[in-house]
Parts: C-alpha cells; structure tokens; sequence
C-alpha cells in the first residue's frame, strides 16, 4: 500500500517538474527541476527493485551531464528572451513530435498488456533478489550474452570522446606549458656550462 | 533498520530507526566539532604557535564559541544576488554530506541502511556535493566566488574517476558492493586489511604463479589506497588542493559573499565530507572495525577501533594542510587526468586478471 | 496491486526498508540547514546599507556583470568526465560478478577498455589534457 503511494507521489513529483522545466523563465531553475526529475525517476527505479539502474541514474545523469547543463546554462551568455522568440513559430513542429512520442508510448504499452509476457520465454528473466541482487543479474548477462551491444556501447563512447574534443579543442597560441619530465631529466650536465670567455667578448647562449 | 522494524513491529520500529539517525547525526557533528578544533591545533603545533586555547581546557571548546559567534553575526546577501539560489546552495551542501552518512556502517551489526549497492550510492551522494558549491558560486554574482565555483567544478570532477577506478579495484578483490562485506572481508588481521595484503598473499601459500600474483596485486592495492587517500583530499577541496579557496588568489573562492549560519553550513559540510572520507579509507583499506591482530565482534569496541582510526587518518589530513605547499592549477589537472587515471586504469586492467584467472583470494 | 492492469514489478519491504534511513538523514540535514538560518534570523542583527551589500570587489566597484563566458576547456574537461565515469559504470557489475564469468567476461571488458584507452591516448597526443 506504501509503495503504491510512494509511485505516485514520486511520479507526480516527477511530471510537474517536467512540466516546470519547460515553463521554467529562469533556464537555472530550469535545470534544477530536471534535476529533481532524475532523483525521482532513480526513486522510482528503487521502488521497482533496479538498485543498480536508480544509482546509475544519479551518478551519471546528476552527477555528470548535469553538471555539463548547469555549466553551459549558467556560464553561456546566451540572452534567453530572445530564444524564447521563436516559440510559437515551432510550436507546431514541437506539438507533432510529442504526439508521435505519445502515440508510440502508447502502441507500446498496449502491446506489453496484450502480450501478458510469460516470464519463461524471456531470453534472460530477472532473477528473484534472494537469488542475485540487481547488479549481479545484470553483470552475469551484460558481458557474456549481450557482449556485442556491450562492444557497441563502448564504440559510442569513443566516437563522444573523439567528437568532443575535434568539436571544442582549440590550442591558443603562445602559451608556455610546463614540461615536468623534461624538467625532471634536467641534470647538472644539461643546466650548467663552464666558459671561460675573453674580456669584452660576452658568451652567446 | 530492518532489525529495528523485525523487533519492534513497524511503528515504533521506525521510530526508533529516526530515534538512532538522530544519535547517530549528533555524534558525527560532536566528531566535526572536534576534530576542527584538532585540526587547528595539529597545524598551530607544526607552526609552532598554541593555537585555540582560550576556551574550555587547551581550548577543546572553541568550536562551540565559533558556533555562538557564527549564529550572532549578519547574514548578508548582495544585491546583485539570485536570493533563492544563494540560500539553497549551503542547505545543498550539508544535505549531500549528510545522506553518504546513512549507510556506513560503524561496528559489527551497526549499520542504518544495509543497502545492496552501499558503494554505488555512497559514489552517487558524493557527485551531489559539487552543486552547493556551483550553485553558490554562481548565485553569488561576483567575480571571486564565480571563479572558484568553475574551479571548484572542473577538480571535484576530475578527481572522482580515479576514485572510481580505485573503488573498483577494491570491489573486484572483495567481490561485493555491500560495505560490511567489505570490512568481513578484512576481518583476519592486519596482513588481510586491503593497504597491506602484500603481507596476507606471502602468507596464504598456494601455488607460486598465484602467490606471485596475489603479491603484486597487494601491493597494487597499497598502492591504490594512496591514491584514494591523495584523490579524497581533491574531492574535499583540502590542501594542498584547495585550490577553489586559495585565499592567495581567490580570497575564500565560492563562499566569499558568504557569511554568519550560511557560511557554517558550508563549512559543516565540508567538514563532514572531510570525516566520512577518513572513515571511507579505514573500511575500504584499514579493516574496518577489526583490530590488527584479529576480528572484533563486541559493537561497542568495534565501534571505538573504527573512532580511532577516523582520528587517525584525520591525523593525516591536518598534517598534509600544514606541510604540503599548494598546487598549481594546472598541475593538479595533470595529476588527476595525466597520472591518476591511466595509473589506476592499468590497476584495475591487472586486479582483474588475477581475479579472473586466478579466481581471487576467497 | 492486482486491480492495475500491468502489473507493476515492485521490489519487496526489505529492500524498501533499507532505503528509509536515507530520508530520514535528509530530513535531519534539512532541519540543520533551516534551524541555522531561522536562528540567525531570531538572534543577528539586521543592517543593510548599499555598501556592505555590493559584491566583493578589491578595493573598488564592480566594473560589469560577474557572469562572464569562460575557457570552453572547462566544458571539455566536463564531457571528458561524463565519458569515464560511464566506464566506471561499466566496471561496477564486472567487478562483483568475474569470478564467475571468468576469462571470457575478462577479455570482454578487456577490449571494451581497449577502445576507450586509445580514445584516451589520442586526446593525450592532441593535448586535451593540457591546461594551459
């Protein structure tokens, strides 16, 4: 009985701030109210039983892409007025893709109350938890049996890192850098030279 | 908590559960209380100055005068200020440093919340704690706080994927993400606690291809635990990284339009995070609540070991704050990207084949 | 539970139980933080004059906006962290469950980290690492 409180508190919670992040003035706050959305999604993960997936939403959705938001919203000087400019101009084509969205969550959900799954066919049913926790269930799995979207997924990452870095590295000229292991192999042989330079000649360096 | 509840049924389970956070809370700010006072003490003493001591014997009660005096002076929010973000961003801080609290275990069988995945939580709590400091920076609109705020970000963030690949290393010897598991897996002696299990691979026995192994990998966690010992002063903005507040460059960095109870806050939770990362150290390396010489069943004294190995590596943190020089900025980055991360990297790469054709210590 | 139509999978009061402590040390860090600052508010004085509300300057007025567009290095390093701490997501089931999967699991994350390490080397040589 709790539990189904707890659900529609925390998805209730969630679906207003989805709403706020968009209505939002202040892209800040913006930003903060996805933040709440991805702590009640994790609490929802928790409800359902996925420890590991409720966890890796908040390490990695919090804790990093939305550190990125957070930076590039407060940070970029973007005048946020005039974005706001253009709303109804593409509100129709916004309209359009979430009632494609919507029509596709809802093909989708009546398929999985139709279907009514028999836990025997699935290729890998979830364990009971007494069995194996939620992240061991999904490590005996994810390296093994579904190795080549484990491989893919590591692809994806690469060509991010790559991308990034073709997209924003930009070298400033003149800048002198700190060779530590040069500096470290310096020896006496290397810093020091001994000359005996005539008078009024100088020694060039 | 779980336990509570099976004793005591639901109701007055649970409220007994609140009834122990609560204790549990008051003797983590009593510890922040005092340990800041040692902290200032240890760092008078290396100066060769007394330090705090006027209030109470040797001055043990200063925190408490500085707790008065914080409450009694003026809040001030600059006009230029986004009010609500600038309120919000300490209570931020002190909550985060909070929630990691919940599932630490502190003695055999004394643990809140035994969750399955304590680790991967305690890493998820923490990657919370950079936006008080964010959000401070920026609502603060100033230059100072702005800068130290952006620094602040950009090294918190640096230095928590080394700290995850060193948990990992852990994780792959141990086998489980549970923390008392963690701590049980240590519970033979000093030579098995993870900093030294060098010693336990000689020990051991086994064949010599494994015993070789198990020796490297010791010495890889040793290894490892510095690291993280290096890396927990990074995340907790200590000397010598504490570069978002070098008071040399950028005055106090993100708290300096901060001032009265808001700057308390967070001071407090710096503190707290300060702590738990000791207590962090001493359950993934030092054993936990088990004695050198063997395995501690009483909570009371397993309690008491674990207090004073905190104090310990506490000992630690204030000795690096007087004698460690502060870092430039862009030698911290290349410490945490350039060194840290390819090093643990390869760490993890050689804990795992040992695990994986070896089949481990268990 | 059984009247909605897809049955919704929730974990057992076990689990549950072992996430309330978290609420309940939210709650204690949030009455701190509110306690501390409605103390101050029964108990500090209150003055404000222009000067002492103006942000911190040394010595002389604030010249123009604080937030200002920085260094994209910042944002760089930001993405940067989002791609490793994904692979340290990867790494967390791994490392609880090698024993069991043994050699073929091992040469799996093996070349999954393969690739990531010569991402890794070309943002080295690039000097992505570099802070200048």
């Amino acid at each position: 009985m709790l539990q189904i409180a707890a659900f529609y508190i925390l998805a209730a919670v969630a679906l207003i701030s989805a709403i706020m992040v968009v209505s939002a003035k202040n892209p800040v706050h913006s930003v903060m109210f996805l933040i709440t959305i991805f702590v009640t999604t994790s609490g929802l993960f928790v409800l359902a039983g996925a420890e590991y997936l409720a966890m890796l939403l908040i390490v990695v959705y919090v804790g990093a892409v939305a550190v990125l938001f957070l930076f590039v919203v407060m940070m970029l000087d973007i005048d946020f007025v005039e974005l706001k400019q253009g709303f109804m101009r593409y509100a129709p084509f916004g309209a359009l893709v979430a009632l494609v969205l919507f029509a596709m969550f809802v093909l989708v959900a009546s398929a999985v109350v139709e279907a009514k799954v028999d836990p025997h066919v699935l290729a890998s049913p979830t364990p009971a938890l007494d069995v194996a926790n939620n992240t061991q269930a999904i490590g005996r799995i994810l390296y093994t049996d579904y190795i080549l979207f484990f491989q893919l997924a590591g692809m994806v990452l690469f060509v991010a890192m790559i991308g990034a870095i073709v997209l924003t590295l930009r070298h400033k000229p003149y800048v002198k850098r700190q060779n530590v292991g040069k500096q470290v192999a310096r020896t006496r042989k290397t810093g020091v030279e001994n000359t005996k330079p005539k008078i009024g000649e100088g020694v060039s360096l | 908590m779980k336990a509570l509840i099976d004793a005591l049924g639901p109701l007055w389970g649970s409220l007994a559960g609140i009834g122990l956070s609560l204790v549990y809370m008051v003797v983590v700010l009593l510890t922040v209380a005092f340990i800041l006072w040692f902290d200032r003490k240890v760092w008078a003493a290396v100066q060769m100055r007394k330090g705090p001591n006027m209030v109470g014997p040797v001055g043990i009660l200063q925190s408490f005068a500085d707790f008065i005096k914080f409450v009694l002076k003026e809040i001030v929010v600059p006009s230029g200020a986004n009010k609500t973000i600038f309120v919000i961003a300490p209570i931020i801080t002190v909550v985060t440093s909070f929630l990691t609290w919940a599932v630490l275990p502190v003695a055999p069988g004394w643990v809140l919340s035994d969750m399955n995945v304590g680790i991967l939580y305690i890493l998820a709590v923490s990657s919370l704690g950079v936006y008080g400091i964010i959000m401070g920076g920026w609502a603060s609109n100033s230059k100072y706080p702005f800068l130290g705020a952006l620094r602040s970000a950009a090294q918190m963030v640096s230095y928590e994927v080394s700290i995850g690949f060193v948990i990992v290393c852990v994780l792959l010897v141990v086998g489980s993400l549970n923390l008392t598991d963690i701590v049980n897996h240590q519970k033979a002696g000093i030579w098995d606690w993870n900093a030294f299990a060098f010693i336990g691979a000689l020990m051991h026995g086994g064949s010599p291809a494994k015993m070789g192994m198990a020796f490297v990998v010791g010495l890889i966690l040793f290894a490892m635990s510095v690291v993280f010992f290096i890396s927990a002063l990074a995340e907790t903005n200590r000397p010598p990284f504490d570069l978002p507040e070098a008071e040399s460059e950028l005055v106090a960095g993100y708290q300096v339009e901060y001032s009265a109870t808001l700057y308390l806050l967070f001071m407090m939770g710096e503190y707290v995070n300060i702590v738990f990362m000791c207590a962090m150290i001493s359950i993934l390396f030092l054993g936990g609540w088990n004695l050198p010489w063997g395995e501690v069943t009483n909570p009371f004294l397993g309690f008491l070991v674990l207090y004073v190995k905190i104090w310990a590596m506490f000992f630690m943190f204030a000795m690096v704050k007087a004698i460690v020089p502060r870092y430039r900025y862009d030698q911290l980055m290349r410490i945490g990207w350039k060194i840290f991360l390819p090093t643990t990297l390869v760490c993890v790469a050689i804990v795992g084949a040992y695990v994986a054709f070896f089949g481990g210590n268990a | 539970m059984a009247e909605l139509p897809v049955t919704l999978g929730m974990a057992n009061n076990a689990l549950l139980l072992e996430y309330l402590p978290v609420l309940v040390f939210g709650g204690i860090g949030l009455l701190i933080g509110v306690v501390f600052m409605l103390a101050n508010w029964v108990f500090a004085p209150s003055s404000p004059d222009p000067e002492k509300m103006s942000a911190y300057e040394c010595g002389f007025n604030a010249f123009d906006d604080a937030r200002m567009k920085f260094d994209v290095r910042f944002y760089l390093v930001s993405i940067l962290f989002i791609i490793f701490d994904l692979e340290v997501a990867f790494l967390f089931p791994w490392s609880i469950v090698l024993k069991d999967l043994g050699a073929f699991g091992y040469i799996s994350m093996m070349v999954f980290l393969g690739v990531l390490t010569i991402g890794f080397i070309y943002e080295w040589k690039k000097g992505a690492l570099e802070w200048e």
